[in-house]
């Protein structure tokens, strides 16, 4: 089958690519980069396990091939922490137990994502509306909400700090 | 569920998309791909190749010309959704927006896709309708337009030929004082609809003044409701009239799955769509 070569940037890192055209993001996140972070549930965008950020906004990577991400930027889960430092929206997911078996987390957390850079500050009403296309088997959903309220006010607060900072 | 192969192709003008297009060979456009890509991951769709309009950047758009909003075949709904001009001048869109998929499927699909997909439980078709969009579809050398309440001919059917491409829909700008309405009932915000009705108006001296009515989630397409919009027009706002034409409507209606329950959601959800219009509109 025939191949097309490209770049990308995965996390930071420019990546090459060669690979079918109807390769799918998901499947080359996971098979081809072996970034297996990022989920796959029903393949036809209704879960949102595999959620991933492309330029900023979150998309599911199921739905677009590999090959029309050249020149983009992803974040997967996997670029979410530094070193052993999480992110401060996966420690929020940690201390309020904003997950159970895990499957759903990743999309969840780029879901997260997208909405705090959107608005730093969601009701309640708002983080259900915006995590309402991620599935999640586990926790009813209750946890993951306190969690997303946990990580705005972590980032509110680390952004409250950079803003004050002597010049 | 993988795909089957297709041939890649991803032009950077309208002009090359469409010579691409009008060679044939079971050629698709793909544009956001939130309703095509999961119909070749299931190989309900298996195209032979496939025109990647995502770098036609000319066609990313939604812009005022005179008295008609002009949204291009890359606009996406999360950028129809949140665009001012839109909230200004198509509430109901805007509004509606809130009922269609999810941010993240928002931020990659079109509204043009999703025209012509022309899925029978989907919003914006009804929309289109009542709002009396005109569709301008091209192909090498011409474009035509076609009214949205001729483009939608039934479940996943559209007006539009192979060899031609939906490039831009034109939307005029509703009358001072339109009335507008919306309402669904859907397993959850974003999931199909279950029923959708939508409806715009205008009340002068008292009376209803160019009604229109569409549903969408019941029949095999969405569509307007003639003789209901006859039944209202000249006619002033009242509870047992709306009462009554929703009767009407729920009587006329071809439900394809679950007939009884589709149209007691019709006969609860129009006049609540009718009164939010009244009230709305002045």
């Amino acid at each position: 089958m025939t191949k097309v070569s490209f770049q990308l940037t995965v996390n930071g890192r420019v990546r090459e690519a060669s690979v079918p055209p109807r390769m799918l993001l998901s499947d080359f996140i996971r098979h081809e980069l072996a970034m297996p972070g990022t989920h796959v549930g029903c393949e036809h965008g209704v879960c949102g396990s595999c959620n991933v950020m492309l330029d900023g906004k979150a998309v599911r990577s199921c739905l677009m091939f590999a090959i029309q991400a050249e020149g983009s930027e992803i974040t997967t889960v996997e670029g979410l922490a530094t070193g052993d430092d999480l992110h401060p929206i996966q420690q929020a997911f940690w201390e309020e137990h904003g997950l159970q078996c895990g499957f759903c987390t990743p999309g969840m957390l780029a879901t997260a994502q997208e909405l705090l850079a959107e608005n730093s500050d969601p009701t309640d009403d708002e983080i259900r509306e915006a995590i309402s296309g991620n599935l999640c088997r586990c926790t009813g959903y209750e946890f993951v909400i306190s969690a997303i309220r946990s990580a705005s006010v972590k980032l509110r607060a680390a952004q409250a700090e950079t803003t004050l900072q002597p010049v | 569920m993988k795909p089957s192969a297709f041939r890649y192709e991803r032009p950077t003008d309208l002009q090359a998309a469409l010579a691409l297009l009008a060679t044939g060979g079971d050629a698709r456009i793909l544009a956001g791909g939130q309703s095509l890509v999961p119909m070749m991951n299931y190989r309900l769709a298996q195209p032979a190749c496939l025109i990647d309009i995502n770098r036609v950047s000319d066609l990313d758009y939604i812009r005022e010309d005179g008295d008609v909003i002009a949204i291009g075949a890359l606009a996406r709904h999360g950028a129809i959704k949140s665009s001012d001009l839109i909230k200004a001048h198509l509430p109901i869109v805007a509004e509606a927006y809130d009922w269609i998929a999810h941010a993240a499927v928002r931020n990659r699909g079109t509204l043009c896709g999703n025209l012509c997909h022309a899925d029978a439980a989907s919003e914006m078709p009804a929309i289109m309708q009542i709002l009396e969009a005109e569709l301008v579809l091209a192909k090498v050398g011409t474009t035509r337009t076609v009214a949205a309440t001729e483009f939608f001919v039934g479940t996943y059917e559209t007006a539009i030929a192979e060899d031609e491409m939906l490039t831009e829909v034109r939307i005029r700008k509703p009358a001072a004082g339109t009335g507008w309405g919306f309402e669904e009932v859907a397993m959850r915000r974003g999931d199909y609809a279950w029923c959708t009705v939508v409806a715009t108006l205008e009340i002068s001296d008292g009376n209803i003044v160019a009604p229109r009515i569409a549903i969408a989630g019941v029949n095999d397409c969405a569509a307007r409701l003639g003789t209901v919009e006859g039944a209202l027009t000249g006619k002033k706002p009242d509870a047992s009239l709306f009462a009554d034409v929703a009767a009407t409507a729920a009587e006329a209606a071809t439900p394809t799955e679950n007939a009884a329950y589709k149209r007691d959601l019709i006969r609860a959800l129009l006049p609540r769509v009718l009164n939010d219009a009244v009230e709305r509109a002045g």
